[in-house]
Formats: structure tokens, sequence, C-alpha cells
């Protein structure tokens, strides 16, 4: 059998490179430096993570991958300030981060809208703990929503919303606090793939309209690609940086570039470092179970 | 509609139709019920009623008997070849049938008390739903505020929750003598038994309620900036109202259980003290009229509040009956 040949996944095209050497020159939003987490479970100490650094430019997109339970949300809720690294530090604009702030907007898998407040106040509540009066962070809040296409329901609460509404107005309601970066935990996993699809186009649409900095987590490969600048490949037991890929698919992308050799090359790379072809990777001798009898006359009707 | 919904799906909705007609039936079957027993004779009536005493000079009219007592007798009379007692066979005077009690429930309001001391069936009502409106009031004047805290800040529930699982086991009536040594012979100690008996359970309940609100909830807020007392009154007490609300319709029926006894302390008062009357005089329709209307001011009351709930609360999902 013989492959397509596939460029190098490190094959980047001039004007890809050029952009990476501009987004290098741009400061740095945020720092993480030799980040470890241990949780004391009734099993013992987990590593959740080891060791890990990075760093995130001014209006970059990174995406965050790696096999379930390798730390990724664990790594998120740090940044966030949610929860404590057991070593290491996170620097946001060079100062250390200590506790959740405004300064970190954060989209969770869940549905995390106040049921007890419309899409409006939703968007308005950041504000008005900001201290804003109500009609500054009224006429702000619209604005958002507006940038997410949902002025029509700036009235409904969130159980009137489908599951691609109410993260749209997640979105709406972090970035109304201008924050420095946008943390995501596989915002769109509970989402089908139609939906899907269109929330990504919206994400970026509005990333590259708005000067915002997002860190994403996906466990989907061609999501990843797709938004990414750079991926940050996590590898499980204990979560460690596996590889920090430049995506040397152009902007702007779209979703025919799925076929196209760089988002290829791309994706095997990717591939390759989820899932490493083991000694005893022989999935092609998967048993066959029968599940159904199919009963003779139908055969004998061909 | 011509698809009717069926009767018996698992957690599905019926339709208007026949949640009406189950409504209905179930006051229906226990009112049948009790009408079969009152008017269907040989079904229960384990009494004679004495028609016409006969020979034997201890039977009165209107006296009620055993039947065996009855069977005896008249074979008595049999034998000595006196007149023998006449009877019809009734239910004991504890159980009057429906319409006494239909008729009770208009006379009891229209009747004037025997003494001018004594008040009005209405009067009495009135001052039972007083003394629940106290006690279940000052009750939660310091019982949500305090669940609501116990089930945000651990701190508060560890100072608090020991003592008071302690003291819920205490059964408030224990305390009537004590109440009324330290608060007097009138409202004040019956006000403090239902608030005894509600009180304890409410910390806990409401704690309990607090502690569900779901901890994303409290993690979106602080990323969106907000701080200590931001988070327990812009996100704790608006998410966790709607089910307060119902928590609290649940402790009012809870209350309403402490009213009999709490009644009974110090001078018997409110409608306990009509039905312990009544009862004395034997009159059981009254009894039972009285004891039908507590439910039904209940009911009502818990309709009207659940009404309330929809306007307040429009943001809740509508609940299938379970
Ligand atoms: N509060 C906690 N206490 C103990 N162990 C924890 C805790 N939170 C996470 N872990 C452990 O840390 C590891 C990483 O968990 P984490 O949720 O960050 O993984 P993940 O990459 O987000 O997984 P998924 O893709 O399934 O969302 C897991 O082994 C998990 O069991
Ligand atoms: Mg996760």
């Amino acid at each position: 059998m013989t492959a397509i040949e596939l460029p190098s996944y490190l094959e980047k095209s001039a004007a890809v490179s050029a952009r990476f050497e501009k987004l290098k020159q741009r400061e740095v939003i945020l720092e993480v430096k030799q980040l470890g987490k241990q949780f004391d479970s009734q099993q013992g100490l987990v590593t959740a993570l080891r060791d890990i650094n990075f760093k995130t430019h001014r209006r970059e997109f990174v995406c965050v991958i790696g096999p379930s339970g390798c730390g990724k949300s664990t790594l998120i809720r740090i940044l966030a300030g949610l929860e404590a690294p057991s070593s290491g530090e996170v620097l946001l604009d060079n100062k250390p981060v200590f506790e959740p702030g405004p300064d970190r907007g954060m989209v969770f898998q869940g549905y995390t809208l106040f049921p007890w407040l419309n899409v409006k106040q939703n968007v308005m509540f950041g504000l008005e703990m900001q201290g804003y009066t109500k009609a500054t962070a009224e006429s702000e809040a619209l604005n958002w929503i507006e940038l997410v296409g949902l002025e029509r329901f700036a009235d409904a609460y969130p159980h009137q919303l489908s599951g691609g509404m109410k993260q749209r107005v997640a979105i709406a309601r972090a970035l109304a606090n201008k924050p420095r970066i946008l943390l995501m935990d596989e915002p769109f996993g509970a989402l089908d793939a139609q939906t899907r699809s269109k929330m990504q186009a919206n994400l970026i649409e509005i990333w590259r309209n708005i000067d915002i900095t997002v860190l994403f987590i996906t466990h989907d490969l061609d999501e990843a690609i797709y938004l990414a600048d750079r991926i940050l490949v996590l590898k499980a037991n204990p979560g460690e940086v596996e590889e920090l890929i430049e995506v040397s698919v152009p902007r702007p992308r779209h979703s025919s570039q799925v076929i196209s050799p760089e988002f290829l090359a791309t994706k095997k790379r990717l591939e390759e470092l989820i899932h490493p072809p083991g000694p005893e990777d022989d999935t092609d001798d998967l048993h066959m179970i029968r599940m159904t009898h199919v009963g003779d006359d139908v055969e004998i009707m061909e | 509609m011509s698809q009717s919904t069926p009767w018996f799906a698992v957690r599905q909705a019926l339709s208007k139709k026949q949640v009406t007609t189950l409504t209905l039936l179930s006051f229906l079957l226990p009112i049948l019920l009790w009408s079969l027993v009152s008017y269907v004779p040989f079904l229960w009536h384990p009494k004679v009623e004495i028609i016409e005493p006969g020979s034997i000079s201890w039977l009165k009219p209107g006296m009620l008997v055993d039947r065996a007592v009855f069977a005896e007798q008249t074979q008595l009379a049999a034998e000595q070849q006196t007149a023998a007692p006449q009877g019809l066979r009734a239910n004991p005077i504890y159980l009057p049938a429906p319409h006494e009690v239909a008729i009770a429930f208009y006379t009891a309001f229209t009747t004037e008390p025997t003494r001018s001391s004594e008040q009005w069936l209405h009067e009495s009502l009135w001052h039972s739903i007083q003394v629940i409106f106290w006690g279940f009031s000052l009750s939660s004047l310091l019982g949500v505020p305090l669940g609501i805290l116990c089930g945000t800040y651990v701190a508060f529930s560890r100072l608090q929750e020991p003592f008071i699982e302690f003291f819920r086991y205490l059964p408030a009536p224990a305390f009537g003598a004590l109440a009324v040594a330290i608060l007097g012979i009138h409202d004040g100690p019956k006000i403090a038994i239902i608030f005894i008996g509600t009180f304890f359970q409410q910390v806990l309940v409401i704690a309990n309620t607090t502690r569900k609100l779901d901890v994303a909830l409290l993690e979106a807020a602080l990323t969106l900036g907000a701080k200590k007392l931001q988070l327990l009154f812009r996100v704790v007490i608006p998410g966790i109202l709607p089910d307060l609300y119902r928590d609290q319709r649940i402790l009012l029926g809870w209350a309403w259980t402490y009213l009999i006894v709490a009644e009974l302390i110090g001078t018997s008062s409110g409608i306990t003290w009509f039905i312990t009357q009544q009862a004395r005089y034997k009159n059981f329709d009254n009894v039972y009229a009285a004891i039908i209307m507590i439910g039904i001011i209940g009911v009502v009351c818990d309709i009207l509040l659940a009404r309330l709930g929809k306007r307040l609360f429009p943001w809740e999902k509508e609940q299938v009956k379970g």
C-alpha cells in the first residue's frame, strides 16, 4: 500500500512562516513555568501535570489536545485560578496568577449560564461585578450579544436556548469583561457536528475581529488544526508537553482545507503523537461478533 | 386531539382532561368509600340504635348498643315473653355520615358559642392561622438566612449544624411546659412550639438545598470577577431561590402539623379548642368538619403559593409531576 505523499508537517509556506515570525515578536500574554499539579486522592498521590512550560503571544490562538484524563482541564483550571498549582507558576502579563479574575475569561464545557438571568443579564453580570453602572453594562452587553449573533434572544432565558446558543452567550459573557486571554475547555464538546463547525467558524470570526488571545482545549484533532496557530500536545500519566506544533495551514482558514496537504500532514503528526503505534497495537485483529441472526430465507431471496 | 394519551406510561405527562379526572377521583374515591360505609347498611354498621326499648329497662331511645348485646337482649325478651326492643343498625358515633358532616360544615359557622367568653368558629380558625403565621415567620426570619449561611460557608455549617442536628431530635412538644413557664399561657408558648418544630429542620433543609447549587455556576462567577459577598448575593441566593421557595412550602406544611400540639399548651385555643370542645360534647360531625377545614386551608394555601411561584420564577422549567 502506498499512501499519498504528504509534505512534512514542519514545512510551511513563506507567508505562514512570516506570520509565525511576527507572532513571536508580539508581547507574551501568558507564560506557564514548570507547572506541576498533584492530587491527593484516595488512590494516593496522583500526578496530573508535570513540568509544563509554554508561552502564548498576543492574539495567538493556541489549542491544547491530549488523551482523556491527561490533565487538560486541570491545566486550564489552574490558568483560570480555580485550582492552585503544586509547583511552578503562571504569569499573566508577567504578573503571577493566584486567584480567578476578570482578566481571564473562561468558557466551560458544561453550560454555566445563570439560569435566573436572561441572555442580556448574563452578559452584563461580569461588567456589573467590575462596578460598571447598569446602563453602561447594558449597552456594552448588547454589543457583545450582537457580535455572537443573538440580538433576537437578548431577553430569552437560558433554558429557552439551544446548546450552541448557550455557548455563544457564554463566549459573549466572557468577552464582555475584555479579558487578556480567553480560556475554553472543550466548549463545543457537547454539540452536534453541524452546530460545532458553525461555532468554530463563528469563533474564528470573533477572534479575527477583536484583540483577544485564546487557549482552547479540545480532543478533536480537526477542530484543533482548523482553529489553532499552535497546538500544545499533552501526553498522559503524567500530563507532560509532548510537542508544541506550529500549524502550517494558511489563514484565513476554511473548512475545505481539511483535505489540503498541510492539514493532512499536521493531522497525521497529531495522530502519531496521540496514538503512538505500540507493540500490542494490532487493532486489525478485532474479534468480529455476529450481532444478529439473519434468517436463511433472507439470503435465498437474493 | 384524536390520539389519546395512554394512562400508564413511565414519567409521561397526561392530557389535561386525564389530569382533571384523576384529581377529582383522588377526592371522590375516599368520599365514595365513606359513603358506602355510611349509607349501605350491613357493610359495617356494628351498632344498633334503640328506637323502642320494649321491656328492657336499661335501654333508652337513641342509645347505641353493640349488635351482640342487642341480640342478647332481644333473645332475653323473647324467652321471658315480654316486648322485644326495636332498633336500627347504625355506625358508631365517631363516624358520622358525609351529609351530617356537610351540614356541620355550615352550622359550625352559624352556631353561636355556648358561652359569651368563647369564640365563633371563624374566630378560632383565624386565631390558629395567626399562630401559624407568627411561628413560621419568626422561624423563617432566622432559619432561612442561617440555612443559607451554613450551605455557603463551611465554617458556619461546622459551628451550627452539629448542635442543630442534635436539637432537632428533641420533640418540640417536650418544651411545652417550659415555654409556658417562660412565655405565659397565651399565644407566646404556642408560637414558640411552632418555631421549635420548624426552625431546626428549616436550617438543615435549606443548608442542604444551598449546597446543591452547581459549583460550576460559582466558578463561572469567580472567573467573571465576582468576589465574596457578590458570590453570596448575586449567585448563591438567586440560584437557590426556586428550591428555597419549594422548601418553604413543604416546611409550612410541617408547621401546620405542630399546630394542634401547640394549641393544647397553656389555655387551649384556636381550632384545637373547637375540636376538643366538640369532641367532648360528642359532636363528631363538627370535629370532622373542623379537621377538613384545616385540610382545605392547607391545600388552598399551597395551591396559591405554587401559582405565585410560577410567576416569581419564570426561568424554572416545567416539571412533570412524578
Ligand atoms: N479534584 C481532583 N481530585 C483528584 N484527582 C483529580 C481531580 N481532578 C482531576 N483529577 C485527576 O487528574 C487527572 C487529569 O484530569 P483532567 O480532568 O484534568 O483530565 P482531562 O484531560 O481534562 O480529561 P478529559 O479529556 O476527560 O476532560 C485525572 O487522572 C483525574 O482523575
Ligand atoms: Mg476535561
